[in-house]
């Protein structure tokens, strides 16, 4: 009996993976908890692993396939066993037909037809799907009654190019009769948009010379993730900042220490990580997330960190990061940023977070925002230590300084606590060995 | 390849078919003795004698009887109509015996009959000789309908036609008997149901059938002066239709235009619309335009006339409809 593996769920975000790579071809045989395919999810590159053994008799979607959740990825069954009745999109000849096609990796749109075809043959011509069209008649009186007027008036096809593009139909003006939105519509908003994101593309149009010079890069998995929680988190989260200046000269001065030690390596990184969760166990409302009708305030700190990777970021997660020392959290983070650069990182490492911290230092940055990083209520943007002249007793002395930003979500927390935990961050980090209490 | 005409076309077709098979007779008004109203059966009862090119009285209901009685019991009948306008009278055999019986005897008894004749308009000849009868002809099962528009498709589809084994509604034009185009001397036959993309362009479909294809060669020449590329469908068969041929052209126009010579109301135009608003909704720019005659029957003034039948001018004004160019 030829089963269909299906895309499984391989993060609790995912809505789709892209098949990275297939291991295994047309006629190759498989055994149960063989890794058949890596998909690239919209946090990591992830391997499939089958559970059942047998032949592989139709790979159904092709390297570079975004195949949704529970879409077929590939047949496995006995050799010769006859699977049309499994290929989604036709359970008879005609299926067959159109397999080659397939195979030469015809464009997603024909298997959409193939499935269209199929439905015809299921409808009735005479009386078509009674309940269906039952349904599909009251909510379309419901909406006639709600926005008749206001209706967006589009083309089927323009509709559909700007769901393609990931356009907004309402940015979108028409031309049509009554203001109907036409794929020439479409196409010229295209360039609008383009220009508008583009500033210096415009002036070069100023200067009477409209440029055609550009590149279109394809949206990854990871920048559709990125795009999405951060355009939500930005959008709806009332964020609101506040920056602190923290005096590292005794954070310098132990750090150096530490390192003298044989086999120790501690950075400025690992500190702050390890005193954002002392600082969060003594503030919970930092350590918190909006759920709506509850703010859910978290008993343990699993502190987050932001690590740059190829056309990305990834969060890898320290857990229960205030019951751990400079040491462990360091060679842990150390372990999880090499993972996140080599895409290894498994979905449960990147889940869970309480907290998240963003440190630009080491690129020179001063200081900036970040935005919260959902379902946290903060996120603590981290910049560079600066030699920067300080008053000290009256006297101008050189001074060792890092300004940090706590970007807040004020559905959450007000600026008091905000203001609160900063306080408690920079006693900490200025007072090292009070983090050993 | 010699240039021919139409009707040679079709005469063609049948003395090739009728000289291989013994079967196969024609009969109707005026097809033997007087070589045919418009000499499409020229030469035929020379060849093949009384017996099998056999004129008959004015009497389409006697005719087209005779015709399915004769199919039933063997022979495989071509009955010509001088015009369908004519075969009103004898649509009682059409519709009830030859396109029922095989249905109504479990497939016992088939009915390997063509009709065929002059359909639609032919200028002043007045409201009742002027019907265009594909649409109603197609709407009932049992009945093939096709409909060529040039010479070369009239004589590869009459030859599957006649080698049917079911009632082939064959539709001519008086208008169109004259035609010439290059039809080759050898073998050939063009499948039921299989449309042809006479003309390939980018901005819109123009589907269209019989006389009316002609009409739109003529616009898609106006429309080229002006930039826009029309792809013409000729479907040919009218039943079955080449849906397909239609869905996949409009997956690369995104729009589409029916000329019909048929009426509006339930015609050829709304069944073509139907699909493709169903089967292309999401390749759709425009909402599907048609043009057909009016609501109404011909009239015989000429200048009325002239307004009654579809021109180029209207092709050209739908397209532009549907393409946003008003």
């Amino acid at each position: 009996m030829a089963i269909v593996i299906d895309m499984p769920k391989l993060s609790d975000t995912m809505e789709e993976g892209v098949i990275a790579k297939w291991n295994v071809k047309e006629g190759d045989t498989v055994s149960s908890g063989d890794i058949i395919a890596e998909v690239e999810t919209d946090k990591a590159t992830m391997d499939v692993e089958v559970f059942d053994g047998g032949t592989v008799l139709k790979i159904v979607a092709q390297e570079g396939d975004a195949v949704p959740l529970g879409g077929q990825m590939a047949i496995i069954g006995d050799e010769g066993e006859d699977i049309s009745d499994l290929l989604e999109g036709g359970s008879d000849s005609s299926a067959k037909e159109e397999k080659p096609k397939e195979d030469k990796k015809e464009s997603s749109s024909d298997d959409k037809s193939e499935k269209k075809e199929e439905k015809d043959e299921e409808f009735d011509p005479l009386f078509g799907d009674l309940d269906e069209d039952e349904s599909k008649s009251e909510s379309a009186s419901e909406k006639a009654e709600d926005d008749d007027d206001s209706r967006l008036k589009a083309s089927p096809l323009a509709r559909k190019m700007a769901k393609e593009q990931g356009y907004k139909l309402s940015d979108i003006k028409g031309s049509g009769p009554n203001g109907r939105i036409v794929k020439a519509d479409v196409e010229s908003f295209d360039g609008k948009a383009a220009e508008k994101s583009a500033p210096v593309k415009e002036q070069k149009a100023a200067a009477g010379a409209p440029s055609q010079n550009y590149e279109d890069v394809p949206v990854s998995q990871m920048r559709k993730a990125i795009a999405r929680r951060l355009g939500e988190s930005k959008f709806t989260n009332p964020h609101f900042y506040e920056t602190i200046d923290i005096d590292m000269k005794k954070a310098i001065d132990v750090r150096k220490s530490l390192n003298a030690m044989d086999n120790v390596k501690v950075s400025f990184n690992d500190m702050v990580v390890k005193a954002c969760a002392v600082a969060l166990k003594r503030h919970p409302k930092i350590n918190s997330s909006w759920l709506g009708d509850v703010i859910r305030v978290h008993h343990d700190v699993h502190v987050a960190v932001a690590v740059a990777v190829e056309d990305g970021l990834l969060t890898p997660v320290v857990r229960n990061t205030d019951t751990k020392g400079y040491a462990a959290i360091g060679a842990e983070v150390k372990e999880l940023a090499a993972k996140a650069r080599d895409k290894k990182l498994q979905p449960d490492e990147m889940e869970g977070s309480t907290f998240t911290i963003s440190n630009l230092g080491m690129f020179g940055i001063d200081e900036f925002t970040a935005i919260i990083n959902p379902p946290n209520a903060c996120i603590l943007a981290v910049g560079g230590i600066r030699d920067v002249p300080v008053v000290e007793n009256g006297e101008v002395v050189p001074g060792k300084r890092m300004k940090v930003t706590l970007s807040s979500d004020h559905r959450v927390v007000d600026g008091a606590s905000a203001a609160e935990f900063l306080n408690t961050l920079r006693q900490l980090l200025e007072n090292p060995m009070s983090m050993l209490l | 390849m010699a240039e021919k005409q139409f009707r040679d076309a079709i005469r063609e077709a049948m003395v090739e078919e009728m000289r291989k098979d013994d079967s196969i007779i024609i009969m109707g008004e005026e097809v033997a003795e007087y070589n045919g109203a418009y000499k499409v059966t020229q030469g035929m009862y020379d060849e093949f004698g009384g017996k099998r090119v056999i004129d008959t009285p004015i009497s389409e209901l006697g005719f087209a009887g005779i015709g399915v009685g004769a199919a039933m019991n063997g022979l495989r009948p071509i009955i010509e109509f001088m015009t369908f306008n004519f075969a009103v009278v004898g649509l009682d055999q059409i519709i009830n015996n030859a396109a029922k019986i095989r249905y109504m005897s479990g497939g016992q008894i088939s009915i390997p009959i063509v009709f065929r004749g002059p359909n639609a308009s032919a200028g002043q000849l007045g409201a009742t000789h002027s019907v265009a009868f594909e649409s109603m002809y197609a709407h009932l099962p049992g009945l093939k309908v096709m409909y060529p528009s040039e010479p070369y498709d009239a004589k590869g589809m009459l030859k599957t036609a006649i080698r049917d084994n079911d009632p082939v509604i064959f539709l001519e034009s008086e208008q169109m008997y004259g035609m010439k185009q290059e039809v080759p001397d050898e073998e050939y036959t063009i499948p039921l149901g299989v449309g042809k993309i006479k003309r390939e362009g980018s901005d819109v479909t123009i589907v269209a059938h019989g006389k009316m294809y002609h009409i739109a060669q003529q616009a898609a020449k106006e429309l080229a002066k002006d930039g826009i590329e029309a792809e013409i469908i000729d479907p040919r068969s009218m039943k079955p239709f080449d849906f397909k041929m239609v869905i996949e052209s409009i997956k690369k126009t995104n729009r589409c235009v029916i000329v019909d010579e048929s009426h509006p109301f339930a015609g050829m135009a709304s069944e073509i619309g139907f699909i493709i608003q169903r089967d292309a909704f999401d390749y759709l720019d425009a909402p599907v335009q048609r043009v057909t005659i009016p609501d109404a029957p011909a009239p015989f003034a000429k200048n009325l006339f002239d307004l009654w039948l579809p021109d180029a001018k209207q092709v050209i004004d739908a397209v532009k409809t549907v393409t946003y160019r008003n």
